[in-house]
């Protein structure tokens, strides 16, 4: 198939950016969207042009490094996807696709579509972890039974593979899904609920210190979260928070 | 120099202990005065990271990627091995030694391979302690799978995500220590050589990917958990930013570099489409529990499928040749990976691919989904049940058993693979060879250190599934911080390394100098382009089956291509900004040298041994007639390679292996 691009091109963080049209030929449907954009970038370099910067690396679905928003929609117009996972029979013949990086106040553009996501880090350092020294003397694995049931729970919410679809999706570009998840993947599990006021004060601090929005819920992020993180995870969250108030 | 394994004396299940008994200790005052260097975040690189901070060294992490999160031990989906027993089905801290080494194709070092096993349980118990959601039974305990052929049930796992929850753990031991100061992290930062003061490793020059900077970092220790080499074949489970360079680096400034030759080539992957292809995808080896690997009979089958006037399904039983069952009857389907690699590997040059590329075979799972049916309709007294409804429930049971991957199978190939079989082939999913170490971890330069898949030592010739991050885990949180402290114990006195000197000013001006020359060569053929020759060479005359001609030839055509990289490469952009194709040239530079090394050293090694099948070493008779044949009174050692310049020179340096514990056999499957 043959496509028309819209790419938004921006030197550096301090440069002003700008859409600009590219054409690529002989697309076959069998592609990732991300080994359209490689094809893209060659034929750039032949003609001496600045090939795009995306972000990139496992090219299946879990490291959470490739971020671009396509025709409105983090990760493109498929479901349950990262941007690596998108293939091009999604699109038709003809088409013109509009690329755009993640957009937050908390996420600036580094070059073209590559964002710097350090604050999903700093947010991390603040209470993302449980305090315990690798020693070889922790006491064995099955001393703590815990529930199938928050184990599972506990599980489905440390799918989160930090992308920030959650936050580029937002109105509000809000990191609440991203956090709740994090919260919530301690909170419950018995090792985590000794430090758990600490940490959801700490977090929740640090995510509004990084100027992201709040939640409105809106629902939006469930929807295009590449790993189907559930809202339950905000709503878990707040009640953290509110425990931890008291 | 003569390598020195420096393994300590005494029984083998006493070598550990006796060890961290006697070794020199470093006080906790002192500790706040030495810098260590982590090149890599994952699973070794990050656990290292967050144990040595923890203990109170000065910690400087660097990882390529934007967050240390991303490294790719995320994608590993299986499990992590440990001798816990929690089954009850005699599992040991000798009998997971005994797998590892048997699994090895007895090519790995016995106390390495011991110590492995004896500190797999702890591993358990420190993710556990972290928040690391393990699976569990309804009892509350932690549930097994059982992996790869072994005799017991010994693999913790968490979904199909093992990996990315074991390093999510390790990353949140780093985040802890990142706020407190004790880690600084360096996102974004690519190591390009490592500087050596006085014969010892004191530091590296990393470039900022962000800027371009060119940075000194000194330190007391180095250690380099940069992952494995698979990229060599361009085409590979690998994360596309996977690289070498800083394993390379250190080999370039005198660390011998191991067996690069066994490489695994993991059987179940989903096929290449077509030649814009830029990575493969695994899936994971416990689908060969249900599945069955076929091909048909008959060619004009094999044609008509091709031209899409027949499907898969439309063939009887009698025009399949399910060929592992028939050539191994005894474990059929669940072979161990090397030889189910070559098996399907053997069809496809036969001709009998069936895919447009013929570099594909099926596994089917219809009749494990009539199996699973019936045994429901059984369970559920369903009397006569139509053949829909068999269906039905059977295809139940496997979603709930391979969901995740079915629909990571469908979103690829966009074929549903509970109604046609999946298409798979072998693809470069890891590394056994790498950087030699002695017992310490520690290389053949002074201080400095690798671990994980960068290392060459627990899995000799073939690693077994699940024992990845098992390794990783155990180099970083229970055997460095040991093994480093009995080095650093000697710079207590040293005081800070200062970046001003002569050593690290040569080492930085090496740096520049090759990034000004690719930025300033205008040259004809982009970075890939040189890349994805080196793959189709790798692939063709070093993959899964290796012969003299084919070797002597993949040597010279890597050094022809290499010499006409360094004249006709093309690097758009420039040197201090973000520059993704000058990141990549310099790492295929390094594959570019690698690779010849690789190929010389499969040249060396006339023998078959795990991963690593020479055409000319196969049992010529007998029941085992054309199996892979070891060759233990001549290659029973590591080959450790040291850099001469050319690759085709590197010297030959012999570690004899000593098997004193476990008894050398050859491997059978019939």
């Amino acid at each position: 198939m043959n496509l028309t691009l819209k790419i938004w091109r921006q030197k550096d963080s301090n440069a002003k950016g700008q859409m600009v049209d590219y054409k690529v030929t002989d697309i076959s449907e069998h592609m990732s969207f991300l080994e359209m954009m490689d094809v893209l970038n060659e034929q750039l370099i032949a003609s001496g042009e600045e090939p795009v910067a995306f972000d990139h690396d496992c090219r299946e679905g879990i490291c959470g490094m490739c971020s671009m928003y396509i025709n409105g929609e983090a990760h493109g117009p498929d479901r349950g996807v990262t941007t690596c996972q998108l293939h091009m029979r999604m699109f038709n013949d003809g088409d013109t696709i509009t690329i755009e990086p993640f957009r937050a106040a908390a996420f600036p553009v580094i070059k073209d579509l590559v964002v710097d996501r350090t604050s999903f880090d700093r947010i991390q350092h603040a209470g993302g972890y449980i305090s315990v020294n690798t020693s070889g003397n922790t006491q064995d694995a099955n001393n703590i039974p815990i529930s199938k049931h928050a184990a599972d729970e506990a599980m489905d919410a440390a799918t989160c593979i930090g992308c920030g679809a959650c936050v580029a999706t937002c109105k509000n570009s809000s990191a609440m899904l991203f956090v709740g998840a994090k919260v919530s993947q301690y909170a419950l599990l018995p090792q985590g609920q000794v430090e758990a006021a600490d940490r959801v004060r700490n977090m929740v601090a640090q995510m509004d210190l990084e100027g992201f929005g709040n939640c409105t819920n809106t629902g939006a992020c469930e929807i295009e979260c590449p790993k189907g993180i559930s809202l339950e995870n905000i709503a878990r969250m707040n009640r953290e928070l509110m425990k931890a108030q008291f | 120099m003569a390598l020195d394994s420096k393994v300590p004396k005494g029984p083998i299940k006493d070598k550990w202990t006796e060890y961290k008994n006697h070794i020199n200790l470093v006080n906790p005052a002192n500790k706040r005065h030495i810098d260590v260097i982590v090149v890599g975040t994952g699973l070794a690189g990050g656990s290292a990271a967050a144990t040595l901070a923890e203990l109170g060294y000065n910690v400087k992490a660097f990882c390529y990627q934007d967050s240390p999160r991303r490294a790719h031990s995320i994608a590993a989906q299986g499990g992590i091995n440990a001798a816990k027993n929690y089954q009850g089905d005699g599992d040991s801290t000798y009998r997971l030694f005994y797998d590892t080494v048997k699994g090895g194709d007895y090519r790995s070092r016995e106390a390495n391979v011991y110590r492995l096993a004896e500190v797999s349980a702890n591993i358990i118990d420190q993710c556990v302690a972290q928040g690391v959601p393990f699976a569990r039974d309804y009892g509350g305990l932690l549930d097994n799978r059982s992996f790869g052929g072994v005799l017991v049930s010994r693999t913790f796992y968490a979904k199909g995500q093992t990996g990315q929850q074991l390093l999510l753990g390790a990353y949140s031991a780093m985040n802890r220590q990142i706020a407190r100061g004790k880690i600084q992290m360096y996102n974004r930062h690519e190591m390009l050589d490592v500087v050596k003061v006085d014969g010892k490793a004191r530091g590296i020059i990393a470039r900022n990917l962000i800027t371009g900077e060119i940075e000194r970092h000194s330190a007391h220790a180095v250690v380099i958990a940069s992952g494995g080499y698979g990229n060599v074949y361009f085409l590979s489970t690998n994360a596309m930013g996977s690289n070498a360079t800083a394993a390379w680096k250190i080999h370039k400034k005198g660390a011998y570099f191991a067996n690069p030759c066994y490489t695994q080539i993991h059987p179940t992957c989903i096929p290449r489409s077509g030649d814009y292809q830029s990575k493969l995808t695994l899936m994971s080896e416990s689908l060969r529990n249900d599945g069955r690997i076929w091909v048909p009979k008959n060619m004009e089958d094999v044609l008509a499928i091709r031209e899409g006037r027949k499907k898969p399904t439309d063939l009887s039983e009698d025009e399949r040749d399910y060929y592992l069952e028939r050539r191994y009857p005894a474990f059929g389907n669940l072979v161990p990976r090397d030889v189910a690699s070559r098996a399907a590997k053997e069809r496809c040059d036969a001709g009998y691919g069936v895919n447009a590329t013929g570099e594909a075979v099926y596994l089917d799972f219809a009749s494990a989904i009539e199996r699973y049916g019936k045994e429901q309709a059984r369970i559920q007294n369903i009397e006569n049940p139509s053949a829909q409804k068999i269906y039905d429930l059977g295809k139940a049971i496997v979603e709930a058993k391979y969901g995740n991957l079915f629909q990571m199978y469908e979103k690829i190939v966009d074929e549903d693979p509970y109604k046609t079989p999946m298409m798979i082939y072998p693809a470069t999913h890891y590394t056994m060879g790498g950087v030699w170490v002695d017992y310490n971890l520690m290389t053949t330069v002074d201080g400095l250190y690798c671990i994980g898949e960068a290392n060459f030592s627990d899995h000799g010739a073939n690693r077994l599934g699940a024992s990845a991050l098992m390794q990783g885990l155990a180099d970083g949180y229970f055997v460095l911080p040991y093994t480093i402290g009995d080095y650093l114990a000697n710079d207590i006195r040293t005081g800070a390394i200062p970046t001003d000197t002569k050593e690290f000013d040569e080492a930085e001006k090496g740096v520049k100098d090759m990034i000004d020359f690719f930025i300033n060569n205008k040259g004809q053929h982009s970075v890939d382009y040189y890349h994805k020759k080196l793959g189709k060479i790798m692939w063709d005359k070093c993959g899964m089956s290796r012969n003299e001609q084919g070797l002597k030839e993949a040597m010279a055509e890597i050094k022809a291509l290499r010499e006409d990289f360094w004249k006709n490469v093309k690097v758009p952009g420039s040197a201090n900004e973000m520059n993704p194709e000058l990141e990549k040239a310099a790492r295929v530079a390094d594959f570019l040298e690698l690779g010849e090394l690789f190929a010389k050293d499969a040249l060396n090694r006339n023998e078959s041994c795990g991963g690593h099948f020479r055409e000319e070493s196969v049992e010529l008779d007998g029941e085992q007639k054309g199996e892979a044949k070891r060759n233990d009174k001549d290659y029973a050692y590591v080959a450790a390679w040291e850099y001469k310049g050319e690759p085709a020179d590197a010297v030959l340096h012999k570690e004899e292996l000593e098997f004193n514990d476990i008894e050398l056999k050859q491997r059978s499957y019939k």
